[in-house]
């Protein structure tokens, strides 16, 4: 006989809101005429983000382990995180709503009569906004989650919709298709992993509960205990594309919808280092000794490979992907910091990266010909004397990603390194710091192409925002600016929420 | 100390003034000679009112201050922005102001066909202010304020037409070697704030005894070689001849009367560090030695009017440092021929700049002759300077170069014979080099070569001009009756200390100078005499070939320190292109070459990735089963 779980409805609200939000807007596409979904979609996404946002304020001082039988815990970091996701959303969300950079009809097939037409009519896949919310809340639930099966389940709902927004860009659209088939196929791969280590680590523990994995150490059978360690953190690993299995992301960040890239860079990166972390400070913390060394390892290779190989792109948007594989790395020192420094630190660089890579993907909208983006770096030469304030915003991101002082990056970078340094870690640092020296050439070398190269005759334009962009970006890049000179607003915070429970 | 409001606008009024020239551009053409004109008479009203007021309180109650704001506060450090107008201030600021007033008259007619006046008297009125806050700053950083604002008016007036490459680079010059000198001052604050913790004169002075005498020594020479950059001393002279591309009044105000003075001002007012550091006061007597006679032989042999006029203010300049070396004793007579050679110089220098104005710029004397009655007026008052620089009674120079002779003699011992007859050489060749330049201006055949005869110049030039002359005429006699300039600087300068046995009565000192100033007329006179060639003649002695080039005072900076530099910096240069530069590149390609490599990982077939992702993960558990083994 099967009980009703007990499910504490007001702590786990915020999720449940964004949920019944997407299924409005799954409603609203079935019964609402094609005229009005658009301006109904934006609204919903918008008002379900911000009623979330408000839970999440009600909520801020409550905790439980209990919010959903042992499935949910809804403690300080979760929360910090949850909004985190919540605030990026919403900043995405303006950029999303600029259909400008949206597939028309996506059933269409490419180059055929149905996708002039579709242009013609300027049909709109208003779909877009139900997913993206589906994804918000798989998201949302990701870092509360403290069991596996959970944890799967909020892999599985954020990265679906995730999948086949990859695939709905309005220009190069076999590209397109192709990334969202490769970031599907390996997404699969990858959570079958996940699913394989849960297996592993059920069969070690006799639980799938992260405390009760936690309370399991020190019994015998550390081989299922290793394996079960190494493939969910591979499942994880794949979400934040720490080398090696960070294949799929330059690909898909070039071949996804831009406003897609900058969400799922930004967005998805929090959800899965509030997993990350979760596990490990809480279910692994036991076996410490098992996956700091590997965690390590896998922090030094990513970071020095995603700097190494960004030098070498053409393509404004791989280098970003490349730029985020070694944030990645950059972040996996506080996970192996594994102290409250560590995860202060963390919360910090993830909102700070999040938003700058939001205003980033953004700018990356702007920058256009007659056939849409331009991607290519060579033709980003001298868009700095022609759209001075664009290219100043950006090159303020790039030196943000830099990590130069008066930047939220730096203070990321350097919370993070600290903490790092703090736990031991110093080979880490090392790296770390040079693998940003090595990542600072390429940053500067955009803004020297932007500024310091005279400009060939070329048709490349920025063109004017429209207003929702307009706010996305200024907002993402005033509040970047505002954590680069007064980053104890948002360090305070963090400090505040650094905190796991059992 | 009593406190004044007043001393700000002295400085304020002439920055202003600047300011509004500067900036209101073309619509300011008309009317900003007349306005910087008037703000220089009023900061010499200003000034004149202090000085009248500073006369009728005692000694100990004259000198007043002012506290603008606090400039620095750093810790334990702290400077305020006051200025102290005492004594000693008081004197250069009727000098700035007055003869800076006199030259803005004459100015207004000198440039009243240059395209660029307004500027000109936006710069005018820039020195007159930087100079005054030099004198005026109560502590040796505010003085430095000063004193690259001097050093700036000056290089942007000697480069003022800098259209021709050659004024620029002039210009460039004056710069260059301020700089070193600059660096001289910068030096002795650091080493005064490091050992006195105080920068202030006020300060310094009163905690002077504590100092080791290194410490105090390593002040006075970098001191000194400060005052050597600004007053073009021995061995950074080399500027003060091509400073002469500036405008003449520029050159009469800024490099005779009084920019150039300021070292012998900054010496003076450290009176209380020189006192105490014997050796850096050798090293000023030293220095002053040199120079005069340098100056002396370079005047000899130039046809430059100007030029030669330089080179007697260098060696001129040169008597008073020498003066501000022998102590307590000699720095009321610094300060006094400072004033008097400031009437007479600049009267010349001007007479000079009417010269050149009736004879179409020409600076050449070779190519003057009988000017003096087609000119009778700048000829008379010329030749009323020319009295007073060579010492002739009762001119103004008579009194003070006899007094700086006579103390030298009386320095006592072999310093003292030596310090005489270096006085006296070089009061006998300022005698034949100002009788030569008089004979090839104003007297003997007319070499002109075109038929335009010399006119004299308009009042405008001509008043400014005769006033100087008046104190070309009395200011040594005034300043010298009842021994009234060294009574006013007592309680600057320290009084006497110890009294020097007289070496010889001054009668006798007097009547050997004159006697060698007769020889060096004679010798010009009959050098010179008779018609003379346009040309320079070629087959001239070394010594005049040396002469001519300034006794190779440029070969000698451009062999030791230009050509050395430049090889120097070009290695160096060579150095970062190759080894710095070229680690940078090589971390670059190498770098670059990887992530091409690495990048080929990235095939597009997700079959790769798969596999890729599963030797990571089995290599992630071998590795880790190896470790844990």
């Amino acid at each position: 006989m099967l009980i009703a779980p007990s499910l504490i409805y007001s702590l786990i609200a915020p999720i449940l809101i964004v949920l019944g939000g997407a299924l409005i807007g799954v409603l609203v596409e079935a019964f609402l005429s094609k005229a009005h979904r658009a301006a109904v979609q934006i609204t919903i996404s918008i008002g379900t983000l911000l009623l979330a946002l408000q839970q999440l304020w009600r909520i801020r001082d409550l905790s439980s382990t209990t919010a959903a039988v042992n499935s949910v815990t809804i403690d300080k970091a979760g929360i910090f995180l949850q909004a985190t996701v919540v605030v990026l959303a919403l900043v995405a969300v303006l950029l999303i709503a600029d259909q400008e950079n949206f597939v028309a009809q996506a059933s269409a097939v490419p180059g055929s009569n149905e996708e002039k037409n579709s242009l013609q009519e300027k049909s709109q896949q208003t779909e877009i906004f139900p997913l993206f919310l589906f994804a918000v809340a798989g998201m949302m639930l990701f870092p509360v989650a403290s069991d596996l099966i959970t944890l799967f389940v909020a892999l599985e709902v954020f990265s679906l919709p995730l999948y086949l927004l990859a695939g709905l860009s309005r220009r190069r659209r076999l590209l397109s298709q192709e990334s969202a088939l490769k970031y599907f196929l390996l997404g699969a791969y990858s959570s079958a992993f996940f699913l394989f280590g849960a297996a592993f680590l059920y069969g070690y523990s006799g639980t799938i509960s992260l405390s009760g994995i936690s309370a399991a150490a020190g019994s015998a059978n550390n081989i299922f205990l290793l394996i079960g360690i190494v493939f969910v953190s591979v499942g994880l690993l794949f979400k934040i594309g720490a080398v090696p299995f960070h294949s799929w992301t330059p690909d898909v960040y070039q071949g996804a919808p831009t406003p897609i890239t900058g969400f799922m860079a930004a967005a998805t990166k929090v959800a899965a280092f509030g997993a990350l972390l979760r596990i490990f400070y809480v279910g692994f913390a036991q076996e410490q000794t098992l996956w700091r060394p590997l965690i390590t390892v896998i922090a030094i290779i990513t970071m020095l490979f995603g700097s190494l190989v960004a030098i070498a792109q053409r393509d404004v948007k791989r280098m970003l992907a490349y730029s985020s594989i070694a944030h990645a790395g950059f972040l996996l020192s506080g996970v192996v910091a594994l102290s409250k420094d560590g995860l202060v630190a963390s919360l910090f660089y993830l909102f700070a990266y999040g938003l700058t890579t939001i205003a980033a993907f953004g700018i990356i909208t702007l920058v256009r010909d007659s056939s849409g983006e331009v991607t290519d770096l060579n033709r980003w030469i001298g868009i700095g004397k022609k759209s001075p304030l664009v290219a100043g915003s950006f090159a303020f991101i790039l030196l943000s990603f830099a990590g130069i002082p008066l930047t939220s990056g730096f203070i990321g970078k350097f919370a993070i390194f600290s903490s790092a340094y703090k736990s031991g870690y110093i080979s880490l640092v090392v790296v770390g710091v040079l693998s940003s020296a090595i990542a600072a050439f390429f940053y500067i070398r955009v803004i020297i192409m932007m500024f310091f190269t005279d400009p060939v005759n070329d048709s490349v334009s920025v063109v004017i925002p429209s207003v929702k962009s307009r706010i996305s970006i200024i907002v993402a890049t005033v509040i970047s600016i505002i954590l680069g000179l007064m980053p104890s607003l948002l360090l305070n915070a963090a400090t505040t929420y650094a905190n796991f429970i059992k | 100390m009593q406190t004044s409001a007043n001393l700000v606008w002295l400085i304020a009024l002439p920055l202003f003034s600047s300011a509004i020239l500067l900036l209101a551009g073309k619509r300011a053409n008309s009317w900003g000679h007349v306005m910087a004109t008037i703000v220089s008479a009023s900061a010499f009203t200003i000034g004149f009112v202090e000085f009248i007021a500073m006369q009728s309180r005692a000694d100990e109650n004259r000198a007043v201050a002012q506290k603008l704001f606090t400039w620095i506060s750093v810790g334990s450090f702290n400077v305020d922005a006051s200025l102290l107008l005492d004594q000693l201030s008081i004197c250069f600021v009727l000098l700035i102001t007055g003869v800076g007033t006199l030259i803005h008259i004459y100015s207004i007619a000198y440039m009243s066909h240059d395209l660029d006046r307004r500027r000109f008297f936006a710069y005018l009125n820039l020195f007159i202010a930087a100079m005054l806050l030099l004198v005026l700053g109560d502590s040796y950083l505010n003085l430095y304020v000063g004193w690259e604002g001097v050093g700036l008016a000056s290089y942007l007036l000697i480069g003022f037409w800098n259209q021709k490459p050659a004024y620029a680079t002039a210009a460039k010059k004056a710069f260059v070697a301020n700089r070193v000198g600059d660096v001289g001052l910068s030096l002795a604050i650091m080493i005064a704030f490091a050992t006195f913790g105080d920068v202030s004169f006020a300060g310094i002075k009163e905690h002077v005894e504590h100092a080791s005498s290194t410490q105090l020594t390593a002040i006075g020479l970098m001191l000194l070689l400060a005052a050597c950059g600004k007053s073009a001393q021995f061995p950074l002279q080399s500027w003060l001849g091509d400073a002469m591309a500036g405008p003449t009044p520029v050159s009469a105000l800024i490099h005779a009367a009084t920019m150039v003075t300021a070292g012998v001002y900054l010496i003076t007012r450290s009176n209380f560090i020189f006192d105490e550091a014997p050796i850096a006061q050798l090293m000023v007597l030293i220095v002053g030695g040199i120079t005069l006679l340098f100056g002396a032989i370079i005047g000899t042999a130039k046809d430059d009017i100007k030029k030669a006029l330089a080179a007697s203010t260098m060696s001129q300049i040169g008597y008073m440092i020498l003066a501000t070396g022998l102590g307590p004793i000699g720095y009321a007579f610094a300060i006094m021929h400072l004033l008097t050679h400031g009437f007479f110089k600049a009267s010349m220098f001007l007479g000079a700049g009417s010269v050149m104005h009736g004879m179409k710029d020409e600076v050449n004397m070779r190519k003057y002759g009988g000017i003096g009655k087609f000119m009778p007026i700048t000829a008379l008052t010329f030749g009323l300077g020319y009295l007073a620089i060579i010492g002739v009674p009762p001119f103004a120079g008579f009194y003070s170069k006899d007094k700086i002779i006579e103390t030298a003699f009386n320095a006592g011992g072999m310093k003292g014979l030596a310090l005489g007859i270096a006085t006296l050489l070089g009061a006998m060749i300022t005698a034949f080099y100002m009788t030569r330049v008089v004979i090839l201006t104003f007297f003997g055949n007319e070499r002109w070569g075109h038929k335009d005869e010399p006119h004299e110049s308009p009042a405008l030039m001509l008043i400014p001009i005769g006033l100087l002359s008046i104190g070309s005429i009395a200011s040594g006699f005034i300043l010298s009756k009842g021994e009234g300039l060294v009574h006013w600087l007592e309680p600057v300068v320290n009084p006497l200390k110890e009294h020097h046995d007289e070496f010889l009565p001054p009668i006798v000192v007097s009547l050997m100078t004159l006697t060698v100033v007769a020889i060096g007329i004679l010798i010009a006179v009959s050098k010179y005499r008779g018609d003379q060639l346009a040309q320079a003649p070629e087959n001239v002695s070394v010594l005049t070939k040396a002469a001519r080039r300034d006794l190779f005072q440029d070969d000698l900076n451009e062999s030791v320190f230009m050509h050395p530099g430049q090889t120097l910096v070009r290695n160096i240069l060579n150095i970062d292109y190759l080894v710095l530069d070229g680690l940078v590149r090589a971390v670059g390609s190498v770098s670059l070459t990887a992530g091409s490599r690495l990048r080929s990982l990235q095939n597009g077939y997700v079959r790769s990735y798969a596999l890729l992702m599963i030797i990571g993960a089995l290599a992630l558990i071998a590795a880790i089963w190896v470790v844990t083994a």
